[in-house]
């Protein structure tokens, strides 16, 4: 099998997620690439979890809705799964449990046999599912040794139990490939800005982006982070814009609700020119929404939060790579500029499981923030030329470091000179023209399938690993702006070059990259929204986008 | 002495009692200078309000914050270099309404830093309505029939909350305003000043203040639970003696001391990325 995906689902709390990821170590192992999709409602116990591990042999970005395997741990797992099963895919469900068709395990006797706590029945499945699929214990036994911190013993038992009660029926190959290590897009966001020099992190939990808190203060000593988890996202803001006046380059992380919290904050930064990077994680809203699921809705957020005007860096990663690599340039940027960065990623990118190849990721450029020169007098918002003052930090003896949220002169003295505003306000104006002209360095906007075709599919985030596959499929080319503000048109334009029908795929129901396009004289031909808190999954963007070409 | 002046106007009203604040801070400033705490080891927070100008008036560090939002500023900064000397400044509206939480907060870690309120009982920037320590029947421009709410007694929620120093002093006595506040910011942990100040426009309380304030003697500072009567003694709602002075000092462990202890400094980034990227396999 080049190409096979398998779905494991049971109650929330059965242990899902560590099942899916012993399942994609499985087959990373074996040398396939892997994504995950992670399905799950909000709460903690009950309710219908699953997960859909996809594996092949070149690099994938998404996952599909046809499966070739479903572990069934409940009856839902099966009945509202059964559908997507492959004509020779084969079912394997606890018979304690699930009433169904297909290999049928004793979990329960097997539990109840060996002594072992519930949460086990998921691991006497998956070693059910490996002798079915042909994979050797030897793998089985590795894998799980490296997955399982705790009742590592009970844990082989179990899963013995369950490989030798199923028969060998198919064989999953070895493909000659070494695994490469496999990261949610959190995990990549962290890396990222932690090889910037992230020194805080600062953030309140909120699905998607709790585990980029979890993330960094589990690695805190490693990376000699300091991670905060304060009384609320206002307080994250705050904290984090004094870290940033301390000189730390610090990081917050939130989704949209706690986003909206922060607006006065970044606002605040944007005045007083602070640096500091916002990871916010969409999901869909308004308001709570569907807390667990994804969507693309706060572009336009991202673009316009917070009062006034001010200069920002908002960029939008598809995959875990990008994810890894936009978040240092972002931290990098922000201080170089000193503005603020937006990381816009989604529940699919935030929470999805990527292989990650960090031999592949461009070379992250080092750019430092202009740092004051001790000649002459400091003054923190000194006029200059790219309207980026040099930066000092308290203390030092020789400069007295003022930042100001209210307009202000050179020295960071509050004035309400209307020469002074006027200049003060050109000066922040003039660094958004240096950033966009630093950007003219970076790959702002990428082009991927077949770069010939008239016919393109615009997409923007985590659409880009489903759009390209199937894209790749029918011959079509694609176009991912992965920076949307300061808006990348020269490349733009360019990667448009040619394009007689544009197919805008977005996960949002108004159109939020649409619009976009069209302040700056675009439009597309076809829109492709999908606002159900669902990604699209392969085989549905194939459909969509046969629809749309015709 | 060092003047500590900028080039800022000084927009206060003739007789505000904010006047009586920043030349007690800037006596303490200098003191403290000459007694080894630098002028340039420290930073002056501030929110927004008639008080938040004291960081214009100060040629001193200063992040001069936003409403109600100078706590978490203050604790990131002290948190982000411990070598920093922080000082709050923050109204009574900005930090006992806008920002109560953020202060609730930083009581409860006792982070060491000093948060000073200008307590005018008033909102004065917004030209007059009530906060949340006016009186009750307080007549502002939001209330022209008078407030139908109590005030809150924020020294009684500060012990509650965890403040390790807790006092409060007069805006014209300025003896008394300059012991407290270097008493406060030589404190290990997080001190707060309730200064009653006086907004000559808006609340004029010279003349009721002057009668009705008592300084405290020989109170037991360490005590808890005398701090407790002590503090409950003025409700800032009834006519009551009002005590001025140190209601509670105590040694306590300190968030800033046990927050982060990792080297400061990262060596091997892209080593240390490269070896937990093994462990993900």
């Amino acid at each position: 099998m080049d190409n096979f995906s398998v779905l494991i689902g049971g109650k929330a709390g059965y242990g899902i997620d560590r099942s899916s990821t012993i399942l994609a170590r499985l087959f990373n192992q074996l040398g396939y690439r892997i994504y995950v999709y992670r399905d799950y409602p909000s709460l903690i116990r009950g309710g219908h979890t699953f997960s859909i591990i996809r594996a092949s042999k070149k690099r994938i970005y998404t996952h599909a809705n046809r499966v070739d395997f479903i572990l069934a741990l409940n009856q839902d797992t099966y009945d509202l799964h059964k559908s997507k099963l492959n004509s020779n895919g084969i079912v394997i469900y606890d018979q304690g449990s699930v009433k169904a068709e297909g290999v049928a395990i004793p979990a329960d006797r097997i539990l109840k046999e060996e002594n072992a706590p519930e949460l086990l029945r998921n691991t006497c499945v998956i070693g059910a599912f490996c002798k079915v699929a042909g994979i050797g214990w030897e793998m089985l036994e590795k894998v799980i040794g490296q997955s399982v911190s705790r009742d590592l013993e009970i844990n082989l038992k179990v899963a013995r139990r369950g490989y030798d009660e199923a028969k060998g029926s198919v064989k999953i190959e070895k493909v000659p490939q070494s695994p490469l290590p496999m990261l949610t897009g959190n995990e990549a966001v962290s890396l990222g800005l932690i090889k910037a020099g992230l020194k805080s992190y600062v953030a309140y939990p909120m699905t998607p982006s709790s585990t980029i808190l979890h993330f960094m203060a589990e690695n805190s000593e490693k990376f000699s982070l300091k991670v905060m988890h304060p009384e609320s996202e206002i307080g994250v803001i705050i904290m984090a814009l004094g870290f940033s006046y301390a000189g730390d380059k610090v990081a917050v992380g939130t989704s949209g609700g706690g986003f909206c919290l922060m607006t006065e904050g970044l606002s605040f930064a944007g005045m007083a020119e602070l640096p500091v990077v916002i990871v916010l994680g969409q999901r869909p809203g308004p308001s709570t929404g569907l807390p667990t699921y994804s969507s693309q809705t706060e572009l336009h957020f991202a673009l316009n939060a917070g009062q006034g005007e001010f200069p920002r860096f908002v960029v939008a990663p598809g995959d875990a790579e990008e994810s890894y690599y936009w978040s240092a340039v972002a931290m990098n940027l922000a201080w170089q500029f000193q503005v603020q960065s937006i990381i816009l990623t989604d529940k699919n990118v935030a929470e999805g499981g990527f292989n990650f190849d960090i031999d592949s990721v461009k070379e992250i450029k080092e750019t430092g923030p202009v740092l004051w020169d001790v000649k002459n007098d400091y003054r923190r918002y000194l006029d200059t030329k790219s309207g980026v003052s040099p930066i000092a930090f308290p203390s030092n003896k020789e400069a007295i470091i003022k930042i100001n949220s209210y307009e202000h002169d050179e020295a960071g003295i509050t004035t309400e000179d209307p020469a002074i505003t006027k200049s003060m306000t050109e000066k922040r104006m003039r660094k958004a023209m240096a950033l966009k002209n630093e950007l003219e360095n970076y790959g702002t906007v990428n082009t991927y399938g077949n770069k010939d075709s008239a016919t393109t599919v615009l997409c923007w985030g985590s659409n880009k690993g489903v759009c390209v596959e199937a894209s790749e499929k029918l011959g079509l080319r694609v176009v991912h702006p992965v920076v949307l503000s300061p808006f990348p048109l020269k490349k733009f334009g360019e990667a448009l070059k040619g394009v007689k029908k544009l197919i805008c795929v977005e996960n949002n129901a108004t159109g939020q990259l649409l619009k976009l396009i069209r302040q700056y004289g675009f439009n597309a031909h076809v829109v492709v929204l999908k606002y159900d808190g669902r990604p699209f999954s392969l085989d549905e963007m194939e459909e969509e986008l046969k629809k749309a070409v015709k | 002495m060092k003047d500590l002046d900028t080039h800022a106007r000084n927009d206060w009203c003739p007789g505000c009692g904010n006047f009586g604040i920043l030349n007690a801070v800037k006596a303490v400033l200098n003191e403290l200078n000459d007694e080894g705490v630098l002028t340039s080891d420290i930073v002056l927070v501030a929110g927004i309000g008639q008080h938040a100008k004291m960081v214009d008036y100060l040629n001193v560090n200063s992040f001069y914050s936003i409403h109600g939002r100078a706590a978490p500023a203050a604790e990131a900064i002290k948190l982000g270099n411990p070598k920093l000397k922080v000082i709050c400044f923050s109204g009574d509206g900005d930090s006992y309404g806008e920002g109560i939480e953020h202060l609730i907060f930083a009581a409860k870690r006792n982070i060491d830093l000093t948060m000073v309120i200008h307590d005018n009982r008033v909102y004065a920037l917004t030209t007059g309505q009530y906060t949340p320590t006016s009186p009750l029947g307080f007549k502002g421009r939001s209330t022209p029939a008078g407030s139908k709410e109590k005030p809150i007694n924020p020294l009684e929620l500060m012990l509650a909350c965890g403040a390790t120093y807790i006092a409060r002093s007069y805006s014209a006595n300025m003896a008394h305003l300059k012991k407290t506040l270097k008493e406060a910011i030589l404190h290990k942990g997080f001190a707060l000043v309730d200064v009653l100040q006086v907004c000559v426009t808006f609340f004029n309380l010279y003349d009721y203040y002057n009668k009705n304030i008592y300084e405290l003697k020989d109170n037991d500072a360490s005590n808890f639970d005398v701090a407790c009567k002590e503090i409950a003694k003025w409700d800032y709602n009834s006519d009551a003696p009002i005590s001025i002075g140190t209601f509670y000092k105590k040694e306590a462990p300190r968030f800033d001391e046990v927050f982060f202890k990792a080297p400061a400094e990262m060596t091997d980034t892209d080593k240390k990325i490269r070896e937990l990227l093994k462990g993900y396999v």
